[in-house]
């Protein structure tokens, strides 16, 4: 589809690589506006910023993850239940007992590695709807859990709590841990074989099998890492709750939410394009949104209206100039 | 081009998969559950069976529109919330308002999926992503209509869809209105689907837009039509939902996950092409079925939720094969 009469020259803006860029923009030009409206310039400090992005680590964790499963043309709607599932792990396996922190967290990465390769298996082995396929995964991950405990289970010791609660001054451990796993992720997909991989399975299936590429192996690995980091917004929540509550991950709506920020970061459903920065902006954008809202007084409801709205319009904002017939 | 070739065992069994699976399993299913429960076979027993079943029916068969043409609609469970928490608030228990209560939550439905119509046709945006949206924005709504916490209850007019049964008949002793509803508004949406020019171009469009668009389609209209048959669904199930659950803002939690499970249990192809409404009803009756059954054998809900990840999981997987194996 694209036009082969004139290649885009290295100089040219691009609206689709830079919308996501621009939609930040907006978006924190819209928070100082509020700030100043209002009055409350005492809000508009780097170290209330960092609170703001502080408020939702697990949601970028978990978006990261998801950022590969929609990029290779796939989805996952299993990171809600197995967040929950994971913190609860965590908790009970620590159970107070500094000694446990390195089992739980390796049970937790396990976990996560299970889901994540048989998600990839169902998915390329027997065909089956990535959106049913992780759908039905959530339902049997929520309700194993659901069958065990229903209300907050074990506690973490005071040295895994650091992972959440503490950090150099203002910069929280958690924030650091995010921003490595960020540029972890955009090395992957820039720099490596797999990285590229995942472009062309997501592009095109087909093409990619012709190429050579091993497309049934991409997508299992693009699901495993997507698990693996919805295992480690688990232990990021068990961290900061101090204990494992079942309910955490589908409270949080982690699983609609993060491909809501992926799909506003500009990667498109259809896989194949987008990539991390986007996602990462896009998680900026939502709690920039929730800081909004708090500074302008909007009460819990309208919120809630509001949030809908902007997540359509945001992804309108770029999607509106596509000529794809297909929704 | 092969079929010529092929010799003729071979071609009577490409004709044995004609039937849908679907209505084996729930045929199974319901003479499992007879046999652990006998009480199931009297009227009684499977009438009001139907009747819990038949909003989930009607709101299967709508989605099933929006999951042919290509898309997902996940904003029917919302639609029910707010039905069911709007209709509360307006009917203020006047039981002579019943009418003119329907008739704006109807024309709600039509707007609500007119809405959802025009953002993924002309603001493009991915239905999965503008439907979220649109259920985000809805339970808000009904969360500041009703105050958070809503109140009141709908007057036994409203009810009369849901939960009323006409006694005393011959042979099978009682009807439920809602079973009528359900055998009516079946009907005209498999009409609408499987007779009409309009299924047609739902079908034409869901398996290839861009062919369609060449062949004259005006995919906009008919993939707007399809999202506002959904939400017309979703209000009608929600007014029968309306007669046995409580006004409350959680009544539409899960549903549309629950039609999109039923549709995909009686065949429907995701991301389109392929569904047909009356195995869409028999996939809700299944889940119900299911559920039913599950009740009787006395597991806990967190058993249900595992049987009903897994058995999503294996219908398609089953289906798949199936299309493999038939080439079709």
């Amino acid at each position: 589809m694209t036009d082969l009469t004139a290649p885009p020259s290295r100089y040219t803006f691009r609206f689709d690589r830079w919308a996501p860029a621009l939609l930040l923009a907006i978006a924190l030009l819209a928070y100082v506006v509020i700030a100043l409206y209002t009055g409350q310039s005492q809000y508009l400090t780097v170290d209330n910023l960092i609170s703001v992005l502080g408020r939702s680590i697990a949601l970028g964790i978990t978006a990261v993850g998801q950022t590969f499963a929609i990029l290779v043309a796939s989805i996952d709607l299993s990171v809600a239940s197995l967040i929950s599932a994971v913190s609860v792990l965590t908790s009970v396996i620590m159970n107070g007992n500094p000694a446990m922190v390195i089992p739980a967290v390796a049970a937790a990465l396990a976990l996560g590695l299970v889901v994540g390769l048989i998600n990839g298996l169902i998915i390329t082995r027997l065909e089956v709807n990535p959106l049913i396929a992780t759908l039905g995964m959530s339902l049997i991950i929520q309700g194993c859990l659901s069958a065990f405990v229903s209300n907050f289970a074990g506690s973490v010791p005071p040295e895994f709590q650091v992972f959440a609660y503490g950090g150099f001054g203002s910069l929280s451990y958690s924030l650091i841990f995010l921003a490595i796993l960020a540029v972890a992720a955009w090395f992957v997909l820039r720099h490596t074989r797999f990285g590229s991989d995942i472009y062309a399975v997501g592009g095109n299936k087909d093409a990619a099998r012709v190429a050579g590429i091993k497309t049934a192996r991409v997508t299992i690995g693009a699901h495993i890492l997507c698990s693996l980091c919805a295992a480690m917004a688990g232990l990021y929540l068990a961290s900061r709750l101090r204990s494992g509550a079942p309910w955490i991950g589908n409270d949080g709506v982690y699983d609609l939410e993060s491909i809501a920020v992926v799909v506003i970061g500009g990667t498109i459903l259809a896989g194949g394009r987008g990539g991390i920065w986007g996602t990462m902006a896009g998680v900026i954008i939502f709690s920039l949104i929730d800081s909004i809202f708090n500074l302008a007084g909007v009460d819990a409801f309208a919120k809630q209206v509001l949030r809908g709205i902007i997540i359509v319009a945001a992804v309108a904002f770029y999607a509106v100039r596509s000529k794809r017939l297909v929704a | 081009m092969t079929e010529q070739t092929l010799p003729q065992a071979d071609r009577r069994k490409r004709q044995l998969p004609q039937i849908n699976p679907v209505y084996f399993v729930l045929a199974a299913l319901i003479i499992a559950i007879i046999v652990m429960n006998p009480a199931f076979a009297e009227p009684i027993g499977y009438m009001n069976f139907l009747k819990r079943a038949a909003p989930l029916a009607i709101l299967a068969a709508g989605q099933l529109y929006v999951i042919v043409s290509g898309g997902f609609d996940l904003s029917v469970g919302s639609v029910i919330t707010l039905v069911v928490v709007g209709s509360s608030i307006l009917s203020n228990n006047d039981p002579n308002s019943t009418w003119w209560v329907i008739a704006t939550m109807f024309a709600i439905g039509a707007g609500v999926g007119l809405i959802n119509g025009l953002v993924v046709c002309y603001l493009k945006v991915p239905s999965l992503i503008a439907t979220l949206g649109m259920m985000i924005t809805l339970n808000g709504v009904a969360f500041m209509w009703s105050g958070g916490s809503p109140r009141g209850y709908l007057t036994d007019q409203f009810r009369f869809f849901g939960r009323f049964n006409i006694p005393d008949l011959p042979l099978i002793r009682i009807l439920p209105v809602a079973l009528i509803v359900l055998i009516v508004l079946g009907f005209a949406l498999y009409w609408l689907m499987h007779r009409t020019n309009l299924g047609r171009m739902i079908h034409a469009i869901g398996d290839n837009p861009r062919a369609a668009n060449l062949a004259g389609v005006p995919v906009n209209r008919v993939r707007i039509l399809a999202f506002m048959i959904s939400s017309l669904s979703a209000v009608a199930a929600g007014i029968m939902l309306g007669g046995f659950a409580g006004v409350s803002t959680d009544v539409g939690t899960g549903y549309e996950l629950q039609a999109i499970t039923a549709a995909v249990l009686g065949g429907a192809q995701l991301l389109g092409g392929r569904g047909s409404v009356p195995a869409a009803i028999a996939g809700a009756l299944t889940l119900n079925a299911i559920f039913t059954l599950l009740n009787f054998l006395g597991l806990p809900q967190p058993i249900r939720q595992v049987v009903q990840g897994l058995i999503l999981i294996a219908a398609v997987a089953v289906a798949m094969q199936r299309r493999k194996h038939t080439g079709r």
